[in-house]
């Protein structure tokens, strides 16, 4: 009963997201009065929707490929072989967090060209640190009865991981894994600096134009994907962490 | 038959199991009690290579314990943890199949095996087998745990302070549990504990730990009469001695030819509760009789005391 309420605006949230991408038209008169008489009030250089959908392509691609690479990280350096990797792991993480995506921008282009790689790896980097630090959260702070019971009824490593450590440690994996998303979904938009198609083409076209019709509904698209993102994972967090039984 | 043979496990400079020999028989529940941090814990978990020792070997049935891997060794010996250290994301009848499991046994020789333990512990497989552990009480995990290590009929089953978290009632039936499984499946049993009257209910031998080693062990009886230190006769308490020694037999074993008023005594139960009961019927003495209810005799207070004397 509590639930109700948050989830049916997230529902009324979801359905305005997909009438305004699907029939942007119906919206003019509500941003009619952002524009000069004779300006366009919705975005007319490109499909939004497709624009929308390639946004969240990129930031879904990148956000995999930093998800694959922060988890398996956190795995090695969270075994006995691996644990001498820890400090350099964590050095190079937090340099990708740390270096402002704008510059990997502006250092890519010249290496990979304009378009959607130098977006993808703007992001992969800066959604590393969040997953990384979570994962490895997750995985050493297992309690030390559950780790032993596993290797007591004669688990091999790889079973204690797969079917003990990593399915414990999943909520907080989750976790990271939203965070970057969600910086993902804002970060992105300056991708279209260099040429990328995602949403931030809609904000710039509106700042180069002086149309704040354009800026608004660049931004509020990216804000609610973010919003409602955000919670679908919050959401899968708690099923997962009711059933790890660490609620 | 477990051999071990001068182990010694140093973590640093601290050694924390000194060069300790003792040969466990096969069928037997062996007993190890000690103070708190005196090594008890690190011993158990070198017999299943939870530890691996600093130096000496264990022989189980003659081998090397490092004959085969680790993993495969422990699915071989049964291991209830101390304090449970059940699996929080996977259910009640999940976390008994997990050997089974590991070794690849069929589908419905699991479920059944499941449903026999479950049932064997006072836990309805219905109701029980499909909740998460969470979803239990701290008593109910622990029989979850147990029945876990017993999944897969191990000759050997390692226990560190199982019924620790049992309230007295459940406490002395999962006490017969225990037992009857032991002398169902033959298990070699080694249990460790802080509860003295446990152990001698329980123990074929004893053994006290007192900083990483072995200061006594014997036979329940041996201990009581020869206690080797003042340590060993601490931990066995001066004053409980002779209900010590009635709490090792039956009353079944203590039963005379005759008759008797009185509410029966069931032949299993231990001579001291047999005196507890005819203190406080004040009678001299109370019919026993068997498993069925086949009348056996009697038992007098008498006898009982005779038998709480000290052994010559
Ligand atoms: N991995 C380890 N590293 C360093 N010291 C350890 C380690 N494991 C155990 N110890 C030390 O070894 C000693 C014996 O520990 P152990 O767990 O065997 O005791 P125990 O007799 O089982 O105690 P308790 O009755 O409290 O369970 C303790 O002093 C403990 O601190
Ligand atoms: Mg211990």
């Amino acid at each position: 009963m509590k639930r109700l309420l948050p989830n049916l605006l997230r529902l009324a949230a979801l359905i305005i997201l997909v009438a305004f991408l699907v029939q942007p038209a119906l919206f003019e008169p509500l941003l009619k009065p952002l524009v000069q008489a004779n300006a366009p009030a919705i975005y007319n250089q490109g499909s939004l929707l497709s624009l929308t959908l390639s946004h969240l392509t990129t930031v879904f691609i990148a956000t995999f490929a930093a998800t694959v690479v922060a988890v398996g990280l956190a795995i090695l350096v969270t075994r006995p072989i691996g644990a001498e990797f820890l400090p350099l792991s964590r050095s190079l993480v937090n340099i990708g967090q740390t270096f402002p995506p704008v510059a990997v921008l502006a250092l890519a282009v010249p290496v990979v060209g304009f378009g959607e790689k130098p977006t993808l790896i703007a992001l992969f980097l800066y959604g590393l640190l969040p997953i990384f630090e979570n994962a490895m959260t997750g995985l050493s702070t297992l309690p030390p009865a559950i780790v032993e019971a596993a290797r007591g009824t004669g688990m091999t490593a790889w079973q204690r991981l797969t079917k003990v450590e990593l399915p414990l440690a999943l909520p907080i994996i989750l976790a990271g894994i939203r965070l970057s998303v969600t910086i993902s979904l804002a970060t992105a938009t300056i991708g279209s600096t260099v040429a990328a198609k995602t949403l931030g083409e809609v904000i710039i076209a509106g700042l180069q134009s002086n149309n704040l019709a354009f800026v608004l509904q660049g931004g509020l698209v990216v804000a609610v994907l973010a919003v409602l993102i955000y919670d679908a994972f919050s959401a899968m967090e708690r099923m997962v962490s009711r059933r790890a039984g660490r609620v | 038959m477990i051999e071990i043979d001068n182990i010694t496990k140093r973590y640093g400079d601290n050694t924390v199991v000194d060069n300790v020999s003792m040969t466990i028989a096969p069928r037997t529940v062996t007993v190890i009690v000690g103070t708190s941090g005196s090594g008890k814990t690190t011993l158990m978990r070198m017999i299943n290579r939870l530890v691996e020792p600093t130096s000496g070997a264990i022989r189980i049935d003659g081998e090397d314990n490092r004959g085969i891997p680790g993993y495969e060794l422990r699915r071989r010996i049964g291991y209830a943890i101390q304090g449970h250290g059940l699996f929080p994301h996977r259910t009640v009848a999940e976390n008994i199949a997990t050997v089974p499991g590991l070794l690849g046994w069929e589908k419905s020789r699991i479920e059944a095996k499941v449903k026999e333990l479950l049932s064997l512990f006072q836990l309805d497989p219905a109701a029980f087998g499909p909740r998460y552990p969470h979803e239990l009480s701290g008593g109910q995990q622990q029989r979850v745990g147990v029945a876990r290590a017993l999944a897969a009929e191990p000759n050997i089953l390692l226990m560190d302070e199982p019924f620790g978290a049992l309230d007295p009632v459940i406490r002395a039936k999962a006490q017969e549990d225990l037992l009857a499984i032991q002398k169902h499946f033959g298990t070699t049993i080694v249990l460790v504990t802080h509860d003295m009257e446990e152990a001698f209910h329980l123990a074929d031998k004893i053994a006290v730990m007192d900083k990483g080693r072995i200061v006594q062990y014997a036979a329940p009886e041996d201990m009581l009469v020869n206690p080797a230190t003042d340590f060993v006769e601490t931990l066995i308490g001066v004053g409980e001695r002779p209900f010590r020694l009635l709490s090792i037999g039956t009353v079944g074993e203590a039963a005379e030819a005759g008759t008797a008023e009185g509410e029966p005594l069931a032949a299993a139960t231990s001579q001291r509760d047999a005196l507890s009961s005819l203190l406080w019927s004040g009678r001299e003495a109370l019919p026993v009789v068997g498993a069925d209810g086949v009348p056996l005799g009697r038992v007098t207070l008498a006898s009982l005391a005779r038998r709480a004397a000290r052994p010559r």
